[in-house]
């Protein structure tokens, strides 16, 4: 197989090194052992995150900016360090990083404290037909309330974002592109760079769902451009509950909160209440501290890793799962042919098998996928299919892995007599 | 012989009963199953004392979906809107003659609803759903 780059950065650890460190993977499921290819809904846990998780509750734990017993110091010092590790992963302030639970209540704190202050009756939001439904139903929401106007940025055949109609849509003055970093259907990487050039070149802001791109790719917010960018842990090997929004500082100060009530506050008396300075004042209430620290854990874990090795080693996998998948009689795959633009993600559809069956019956050989529209209905509509099936890969995926798949599709063809 | 996609699913799933329209209905009710794509779409034509003659869907979705609701429209005629609205989870489950995991049951249990909403004029709830929670079997859980 060709390499994708003449100086593609190899992982430091072996894959049965890397594989070793995630407990869950000697599973064995119907008797078989365990093919986890649904990364795209969550990503699975090494021993680094887990141990991280651990050690915090049965050492550290204790509420965080409110004490100054040691107990508190110690949990507070942990989470701060916490955002300041995701701060210097992204390239930013950590006045400009929010936790927040998951990729959707970023997208919604961006609607809500954002969007209900800056759109108005007449205006406009681009998002893109391959949107997840969190960075499409907060928009329609503010545009019901605001009388403003979804546009809806083309996909082409191949399932790259049409740039041409992109550029025409934006001619008619949005305040803001809502596009997703990586799509989680196609696997389309978009040129975030590009994107925002444009959209800014227009008048627009940017904001980008970045919930498949954490695991996946480097993160510097300067070098994309992007004004929001959110983020979820769970898919990139932290634990479920948390998430961060990136927002420009400027931005952010200009916002009022999202979520009112206890440490958001400066000064609250029964005639007026103040704001907290950044990050605090989109932080209300009790953080989930055990789960900030287990995103930082899952992070640094990743960066040891190094996110362009964990990229080309994906890239490579998803060459050798589409040249595989292509054997199978009947399959239609979408998205972007394979290159530095496809990450591991694969949907597809076998003609004369509903997606639900034929994840019923990879199941039986262990494999794990997801089937259905990938709250992805726009997507769909534009695919012309009902629902897909979906393989998402991660950094501890086997061709061998792979090879599991294409022996279930083909054994599915059987079972339906095709 | 496969434990779940069974011939007589399989021949239900590729040549279902009543597929199709009624270009003459008195009742129809569309519905789906949100988490994977399945939807139907029910139509009942009803004699002088409210009983079904006619019965047709149409839709995409999986096997289990389109073998169940093949499989019920075939007892449906002759059946009051009442007694439609009366039948149980069990009587699907029975005519589908197969274990249907906690997963696949909205599949399964998808023409049932679409049925009875057609029968209600507005959409039933899901059989496989249950009541309120009971505190004195948390222990058990």
């Amino acid at each position: 197989m060709e390499p994708t780059a003449t100086t593609a950065p190899a992982l430091p650890r072996s894959l049965e090194e890397i594989r070793a460190e995630f407990p869950i993977l000697s599973r064995e499921i119907n008797g078989k052992p365990l093919a986890y290819l649904d990364n795209g809904a969550t990503a699975e846990k090494p021993l680094a995150v887990i141990d991280a998780l651990d050690r915090f509750w049965r050492e550290h734990n204790a509420n965080v900016h409110r004490g100054v017993h040691t107990l508190s110091e110690e949990a507070t010092s942990m989470y701060e360090d916490a955002r300041l590790a995701l701060a210097s992963h992204l390239g930013a302030d950590r006045r400009e990083v929010i936790f927040v639970r998951n990729a959707t209540e970023a997208l919604n704190l961006v609607a809500y404290a954002w969007g209900r202050t800056n759109l108005g009756a007449g205006d406009r939001i681009l998002v893109t037909e391959m949107e997840h439904h969190s960075n499409v139903v907060p928009w329609y929401q503010v545009a019901q309330e605001k009388q403003a106007h979804l546009d809806w940025a083309p996909v082409t055949e191949e399932g790259r974002l049409d740039l041409d109609g992109f550029g025409s849509l934006l001619e008619r003055g949005p305040k803001l592109v809502c596009v997703a970093h990586v799509s989680n259907v196609l696997g389309t990487i978009n040129p975030v760079p590009e994107i925002a050039r444009m959209a800014h070149d227009a008048g627009a802001l940017v904001v980008v769902d970045g919930a498949q791109a954490g695991p996946k790719l480097e993160l510097d917010m300067a070098e994309l451009g992007a004004d929001f960018y959110a983020l979820t842990s769970h898919k990139m090997y932290g634990p479920t509950g948390i998430g961060a929004l990136f927002g420009r500082r400027e931005l952010l100060e200009a916002m009022p909160p999202f979520i009112g009530g206890g440490s958001m506050i400066r000064k609250v008396s029964k005639e007026l209440i103040t704001w907290a300075d950044l990050p605090a004042k989109f932080e209300g209430g009790t953080p989930a501290i055990g789960e900030a620290i287990g995103f930082a854990a899952a992070i640094r874990w990743l960066e040891d890793l190094g996110l362009p090795a964990v990229h080309a080693a994906e890239v490579d996998l998803t060459a050798y799962a589409l040249e595989r998948i292509a054997e199978v009689p009947g399959l239609t795959v979408f998205g972007p042919p394979a290159g530095e633009d496809r990450g591991g993600i694969v949907s597809f559809a076998l003609e004369g098998v509903h997606a639900h069956d034929l994840s019923e019956i990879l199941d039986r050989h262990g494999v794990a996928v997801r089937a259905g529209h990938h709250c992805a209905q726009v997507l769909m509509q534009r695919l012309g299919v009902p629902a897909t099936t979906r393989a998402s890969f991660a950094v501890y995926n086997t061709q061998d892995e792979v090879d599991r798949l294409i022996e279930g599709l083909l054994d599915a063809r059987r079972v339906f007599e095709l | 012989m496969d434990e779940l996609y069974r011939d007589q699913i399989l021949e239900h799933y590729k040549r279902p009963h009543h597929f199709g329209r009624l270009e003459d209905f008195d009742l129809e009710f569309e519905d789906s199953n949100p988490f994977c794509g399945d939807e139907q779409h029910v139509f009942l034509k009803l004699d002088g004392e409210n009983r079904v003659t006619g019965v047709a869907f149409e839709g995409q979705g999986c096997a289990i979906s389109t073998a169940a609701t093949s499989l019920l429209t075939d007892e449906l005629e002759g059946m009051t809107r009442e007694e439609i609205l009366a039948l149980p989870k069990e009587f699907v489950l029975d005519l589908l003659g197969i274990d249907i995991s906690a997963t696949r049951m909205k599949c399964a249990m998808l023409g049932l609803k679409v049925v009875k909403g057609a029968s209600l004029g507005g959409p039933a709830d899901w059989e496989d759903e249950g009541d309120q929670g009971d505190p004195s079997q948390a222990a058990a859980l």
